[in-house]
């Protein structure tokens, strides 16, 4: 019995000080986006284009072709339930409204999470266990402002980005099959999908995108930074960093669905 | 002899791991213009003690004082100002992969400095020249031999002009005549721009190459100290067995 009291109160324990530690890397980070310029320390703008190209343009090709086809794969499993009701044509908006809402920001935002949060895991975890990370805190340079800053800005940026391109190539998806294979009528089609799409719709969605985006990063870095064991640690900490992310994405999504739901959005 | 300044000073350090006490009682004055080696076997916890002079680690007991005033006690604009003033030249070089040599030496003058880019260009070339590397600004890390990557830690550690400069296993890996190499670079930096330096080996030859005076730590406690000589002479058998490389001797494996 004392055992199973002594192994709920020890995960609780790591559990808390995974929250704790993981609280202060995302608040240091905050801050140094605050402080950086009032601090006078350079934001190496060079790092963060060059984080920007790596996260957002060479992510463009992937994130079109998860979105295209899911448009597909979406009209193409609605039609046969709304022809059955009669209403075909809603084919247009079903897959517009789920798209723009949820699928867009949650299905890039996980694709990124594979390409870019284990990245940044493997990244800071190699530099750590190479003792680059003890490097720069020697040379009185914060590895959280120099490591973490740029990646969070650069995706902050690019994720929503990402997330209108993975709108725009579901719908095109959505449309290509309602149009050359259900035979709906190309100017119906995009006319129902904007009766129902509002601009709420899109904001919704992109929305969750900047939240997605300080998940994967922070995620990321949290376990980059506490990578241990060399080449398997690396390895060990990407899996778990992607994994972690995968989770928080549905969890946040999830949770600002209610919100806006409950709140009548 | 060095002059008799004290550059950074130890007292009653006392740090454990995970149950394990790593360092105990451990009082040392290191004096400016000298050259400091702590030696010790594997686990004796020399790199531990590294990185608590150097700030990176917190002691469990104990104070570490860099002209005149504690370093655990400073906040973190003062701690930046320290750590500026020292240089730390690490086992594995840790230059970062992602940017060219040139700009590895650039990194620190880039971040403290107001000083234009083509200025710090001119000092990361003088760095590099220190180090006998003159001409490999544009390599990438990955394509240099481990004693150009050490090198090139090393021009990175001086880049600011430190007052003491740090050697984590600077011979570590490396050829005898690559050492010997590194051992004349430490001495020649140590006199040329009138450095502190601390040396943490097991490297009996650099030892005696390089050292002024040396402490030996064995399981966390300070040994002996004294000049080569003197350790050298020394009757302790853990220190004479250590220098001898014998395996018989009262020094426990694990």
């Amino acid at each position: 019995m004392m055992q199973i009291f002594e192994h709920i109160g020890s995960a609780i324990t790591r559990w808390f000080r995974v929250f704790v530690d993981f609280s202060s890397l995302f608040t240091q980070t905050i801050y140094w986006v605050i402080m950086s310029p009032i601090k006078k320390k350079p934001l190496h703008l060079q790092i963060v284009s060059d984080q920007m190209v790596f996260m957002g343009i060479q992510s463009v090709v992937i994130v079109f072709f998860v979105m295209f086809f899911t448009g597909i794969v979406l009209a193409m499993q609605s039609a046969p339930q709304l022809i059955q009701m009669g209403g075909l044509i809603y084919v247009s908006s079903l897959v517009t409204i789920s798209i723009c809402r949820e699928l867009g920001p949650v299905l890039t935002a996980l694709v990124i999470a594979g390409r870019v949060g284990a990245a940044i895991t493997a990244e800071i975890g190699s530099m750590k266990v190479n003792e680059q990370v003890e490097a720069l805190d020697t040379m009185a340079i914060n590895p959280i402002r120099y490591l973490v800053v740029p990646k969070l800005i650069a995706l902050f940026i690019m994720l929503p980005c990402l997330t209108v391109i993975g709108d725009a190539s579901g719908l095109l998806g959505g449309y290509i099959i309602g149009v050359h294979n259900l035979k709906i009528n190309s100017g119906l089609y995009i006319q129902t999908a904007l009766k129902f799409l509002t601009l709420k719709d899109i904001y919704t969605g992109l929305s969750k995108s900047f939240i997605f985006a300080i998940i994967i990063t922070m995620v990321g870095a949290y376990q980059g930074f506490k990578t241990r064991g060399g080449a398997v640690g690396v390895g060990r900490a990407t899996t778990v960093s992607v994994v972690t992310s995968f989770i928080l994405i549905i969890v946040a999504d999830a949770i600002m669905t209610g919100i806006y739901y409950f709140s009548g959005y | 002899m060095p002059e008799q300044e004290v550059a950074i000073s130890v007292k009653d350090l006392e740090k454990t791991f995970g149950g394990l006490k790593v360092l105990e009682d451990i009082d040392l004055d290191i004096y400016h213009g000298e050259t400091f080696v702590i030696m010790g076997g594997s686990g004796s916890g020399k790199s531990t003690l590294l990185r608590i002079m150097t700030g990176g680690i917190k002691p469990d007991a104990g104070h570490v004082y860099f002209s005149g005033r504690e370093i655990s006690k400073l906040n973190d604009d003062e701690k930046e100002s320290v750590k500026r003033r020292f240089g730390m030249s690490f086992q594995s070089a840790a230059l970062l992969d992602s940017l060219t040599v040139e700009e590895n030496i650039s990194l620190p003058l880039r971040e403290h400095t107001n000083l234009t880019p083509n200025v710090i260009s001119i000092i990361a070339k003088m760095k590099l020249n220190l180090v006998g590397l003159q001409g490999f600004e544009s390599y990438m890390p990955s394509m240099l031999s481990g004693g150009m990557r050490k090198r090139v830690g090393l021009a990175r550690a001086i880049a600011m002009d430190p007052q003491i400069v740090f050697y984590d296993e600077p011979t570590a890996g490396l050829d005898p005549v690559m050492c010997a190499v590194i051992d004349k670079l430490i001495l020649d930096l140590t006199k040329k721009l009138n450095l502190t330096s601390i040396v943490v080996t097991h490297n009996m030859e650099s030892v005696f190459r390089v050292a002024d005076r040396v402490a030996m730590l064995y399981q966390g406690k300070l040994l002996e100290v004294g000049t080569k000589q003197q350790i050298k002479n020394s009757k302790n058998e853990i220190v004479q067995q250590f220098i001898k490389g014998e395996i018989e001797g009262p020094i426990q494996l694990s």
